[in-house]
């Protein structure tokens, strides 16, 4: 970058980081999201195993 | 289903809220850098997501103690809560710094001091990803997870200092300039703005998903407990 006149154009770098951030963080809170959806669905199995007597259990 | 707290539903509106705001510094209110151009925005996400990872690496450190010391498994969830959250946003300080790097050294990767050490801290919490998932048993897990974190938790530091310590090309913008490093540039009044309302977003940030994270490993430990009583 020694000896330039004008400034470089790196939008699109730019634009992939902010791209790439957004997904990131988007994919994370989905898994949160869908990981708390997936166990909220088993602790309801869960409980309602649990509720049944021991005879049905088996 | 476990009621969401209010606090944590105003803290999701907000984190969005915040990175809104930052997202729109970055983007127009901070200046173009002139030598870099464009790309030089990213280093406010960069320097954000940097910042709130090592903190909670380190966090994470501090978990384990408490850990080892009490033995009660609720700091064991704080533990892998901050690692994870942790690892994304480390994470994305390295591709954000690949993507940066590209028009600024002309080059994705280079085995810099800084660049090894970070990459060096990635692979050691993804291993303690892989330690924690061999291990059945909760307590056994728990504390190898925690000296694995008190001792993983050196790289933090070793990371922060390794451009201050070490002879590197990766540039110092606070606290000290380096001569040889390629791409460091001063920031001005309204860089600084954005820079600070990065660095206090992202921690916002942090904060909700650490906390969301904490709660659904408060449902996972619940899920476990009725999954033994169950087959009783």
């Amino acid at each position: 970058m020694f000896f330039q006149t004008t400034t470089p154009d790196t939008s699109g770098y730019m634009i992939a980081g902010f791209v790439v951030s957004f997904l990131v963080m988007g994919l994370y809170v989905a898994s949160l999201y869908l990981r708390s959806r997936n166990l909220n669905t088993d602790k309801a199995m869960l409980e309602e195993m649990d509720k049944q007597p021991a005879s049905k259990k088996k | 289903m476990q009621s969401k707290p209010l606090a944590l539903t105003i803290l999701d509106v907000l984190s969005i809220i915040v990175l809104g705001i930052s997202t729109y510094l970055a983007l127009f209110f901070a200046p173009t850098e002139l030598v870099m151009g464009q790309v030089q925005r990213v280093f406010y996400f960069h320097i954000g997501t940097a910042w709130t990872a090592l903190m909670g690496f380190i966090l994470a450190a501090v978990f384990s103690v408490t850990y080892l010391v009490t033995k009660n498994l609720k700091w064991d969830r704080y533990q892998v809560a901050a690692i994870e959250v942790s690892l994304v946003f480390f994470f994305l300080t390295i591709v954000l710094g690949s993507i940066w790097a590209r028009p600024a050294w002309n080059t994705w990767w280079t085995w810099d001091p800084r660049l090894t050490t970070a990459a060096v801290t990635e692979l050691i919490y993804i291993a303690y990803f892989m330690l924690r998932q061999g291990i059945d048993d909760p307590e056994r897990r728990a504390r190898f997870g925690a000296v694995y974190a008190l001792i993983g938790g050196l790289s933090a530091p070793i990371t922060f200092f390794a451009i201050r310590l070490f002879r590197t090309i990766h540039p110092v913008v606070i606290g000290g300039a380096n001569a040889e490093a390629e791409g460091g540039f001063s920031m001005t009044a309204d860089m600084r703005v954005a820079f600070f309302f990065a660095i206090f977003a992202f921690t916002i940030i942090f904060i909700d998903l650490y906390w969301n994270r904490i709660r659904l490993g408060e449902l996972q430990d619940k899920v476990e407990q009725l999954k033994l009583k169950v087959s009783m």
